[in-house]
């Protein structure tokens, strides 16, 4: 079996569709730094370039006025044991674009690799970008992931990420993502992790609603046990009129994990307004008794309540 | 009739407080046996204690399901067997389809469902199965639809044993009707039904009923004549203790 089916077959059992065949979805396959595959749609430019050993230089266009129908996916991983993957990316939609990209990452037989992103996101006036990423990390805690983006948003344009990790371990996860609004901009950043043994799981997401009535919703829900730790660290700024935003961190913890949430928000404008919730606790006693008194003992009770928490 | 639970001294204690004195009461198969009692008496308490959740275990005394005795059973272990609770305020599962929650118990007893028998449990509880099944058992739903749900779930469980803590409160005239409807089924199914109750129209669908007060079990009876004492004769009993008032109530 060649890489690029490898790294197919590995995208698919993380739950990715099997789309490759398909002529009107576009599609990209990076193992390392090969590119694997590569299908584009009209309105969509895909470039990637090997610039440095394990770096590749990723360039996704979507040209003004055009929307993309089906999602594009992108699968990224390192398939041997021990590897570095670093992807430098850069996103920019045109005006009145609109794209939605989901994104697998897959790394099945990861003990020591690292995969690392930097991304510039240029979101043009009225523009649509939906990024949903999901992990797959294998069993071994060996997979670190370090994960940054400078997120510009113009009049108008709207973002939505979702990022899930729900099976297998996390290992390390660091994320640092930021993003300026403008007038009438709109964020919706989501994240939801399940980790065990020693993962180690810190968020950073910051957004700053800088234009009149942009509006931002960082909500992060993380469920770990064991030894496991959780640092989520939410920073919503707003400084026009009419701009609004929440912040939401709940986080469920067994056994000796901690969980650390640190909402910041700050408001500059006496019409603006920003709400917190952060919730840190053990699973809902009267949730957990409900369905072991439908026969599931308190494991697969515990499971299917996290299950449920990180699909909301 | 056949018995399927048998509560004998059954005595509760929480932080260091008598809830549940010497309670001894019998239901058959296919009987539904009401409990009433003031609120605070311990009826939810001795609900969670045959149930065996956390918390709630007897200090002393024996419960015995399908003639075992089961005090040392986890709550899964009893659900398994066939007996199951349903809450007075069910519990909302954010991420949690109707469809999901509904196959839940019916697949523990190694029931097989199929999309029809999920529709069929919903019409039964009186909710629209098309409009219901992909929603999530979460705060979008009020406490009376998740509570007909949760009714919904326990017919496809198809347990041997009910135990309904007040399925009357917070729920609407024609939701009252349905969740009359289920009990009558449970009947005929020959299932055993204790339910808490304080809704005189629910308590019309009882064989028997018992009222407890201050922990203790005061009358049982025929549900008509234990009702109307309870309505009555009772009284606010300042140290809650059922004989004493009973002995009052003779003398007087």
């Amino acid at each position: 079996m060649n890489d690029y089916q490898m790294m197919v077959d590995a995208y698919k059992k993380a739950g990715g569709e099997d789309i490759f065949s398909d002529s009107n979805t576009a599609h990209m396959v990076l193992e390392q730094d090969n590119v694997l595959g590569k299908h584009e749609v009209e309105g969509l430019k895909m470039d990637a370039e090997k610039n440095d050993k394990n770096t590749v230089d990723l360039k996704l266009q979507v040209k003004e006025g055009y929307k993309i129908k089906n999602p594009v996916h992108m699968c990224f991983g390192v398939l041997p044991k021990e590897g570095l993957q670093k992807i430098v990316m850069n996103v920019f939609l045109g005006e009145d674009a609109e794209i939605e990209v989901m994104s697998d990452c897959v790394f099945p037989n990861a003990v020591q690799v690292r995969h690392q992103m930097e991304a510039d996101i240029h979101l043009s006036k009225n523009s649509n970008y939906r990024y949903i990423e999901n992990h797959f990390h294998g069993k071994t805690g060996g997979v670190t992931v370090v994960a940054k983006a400078n997120i510009e948003m113009e009049e108008y344009s709207e973002l939505y990420t979702l990022f899930t990790l729900r099976k297998g371990r996390v290992g390390k996860i660091e994320f640092d993502y930021e993003a300026e609004l403008d007038k009438n901009a709109k964020v919706e950043m989501l994240t939801r992790i399940s980790g065990y043994a020693d993962d180690l799981i810190k968020i950073k997401e910051i957004a700053h609603l800088n234009g009149q009535n942009a509006r931002g919703i960082l909500d992060s829900k993380i469920a770990i046990k064991d030894e496991a730790r959780a640092d989520v660290y939410n920073e919503l700024t707003a400084s026009a009129p009419d701009a609004k935003g929440h912040v939401d961190c709940t986080e469920i913890i067994k056994d000796n994990a901690v969980a650390k949430a640190i909402p910041v928000v700050e408001v500059k404008h006496p019409e603006a307004k920003v709400t917190h919730e952060a919730a840190i606790g053990s699973i809902d006693s009267d949730q957990l008794q409900t369905l072991m008194a439908r026969g599931l003992d308190e494991e697969e009770a515990s499971d299917l309540i996290i299950q449920g928490l990180l699909k909301g | 009739m056949d018995e399927i639970l048998k509560i004998e001294e059954l005595n509760l204690v929480l932080d260091k407080e008598s809830i549940l004195c010497n309670i001894s009461l019998n239901i058959k198969k296919g009987e539904v046996f009401a409990v009433i009692g003031p609120n605070g008496c311990g009826k939810s308490s001795l609900a969670y204690s045959l149930m065996g959740l956390k918390g709630y275990k007897q200090k002393s005394g024996a419960i015995y399901y399908k003639d075992e005795e089961i005090s040392n059973l986890t709550v899964t272990e009893r659900a398994r067997k066939g007996m199951t609770l349903a809450w007075q305020e069910p519990a909302r599962f954010e991420g949690v389809t109707v469809k999901e929650f509904l196959s839940i118990g019916a697949q523990s007893r190694g029931n097989n469902i199929k999309q029809k028998d999920l529709e069929w449990a919903l019409k039964e509880v009186a909710i629209i199965p098309q409009k219901y099944l992909s929603r999530n058992v979460d705060e979008t739903l009020s406490g009376g639809e998740r509570k007909r749900i949760e009714l919904a779930s326990i017919l496809l469980m198809k347990p041997d044993l009910v135990i309904l803590d007040e399925p009357d409160s917070g729920v609407d005239v024609v939701a009252l009707n349905n969740i009359g409807n289920i009990i009558k089924d449970f009947k005929e199914e020959n299932i055993g039904v204790l339910l808490i109750t304080h809704s005189d129209e629910m308590l019309k669908l009882a064989d028997k009923a018992a009222l407890i007060c201050g922990g203790e079990v005061f009358n049982v009876g025929d549900p008509k004549e234990v009702s109307e004492y309870f309505k009555y004769e009772c009284m606010p009993c300042e140290d809650h203790n059922p004989v004493e008032h009973q002995e009052v109530l003779l003398n007087e």
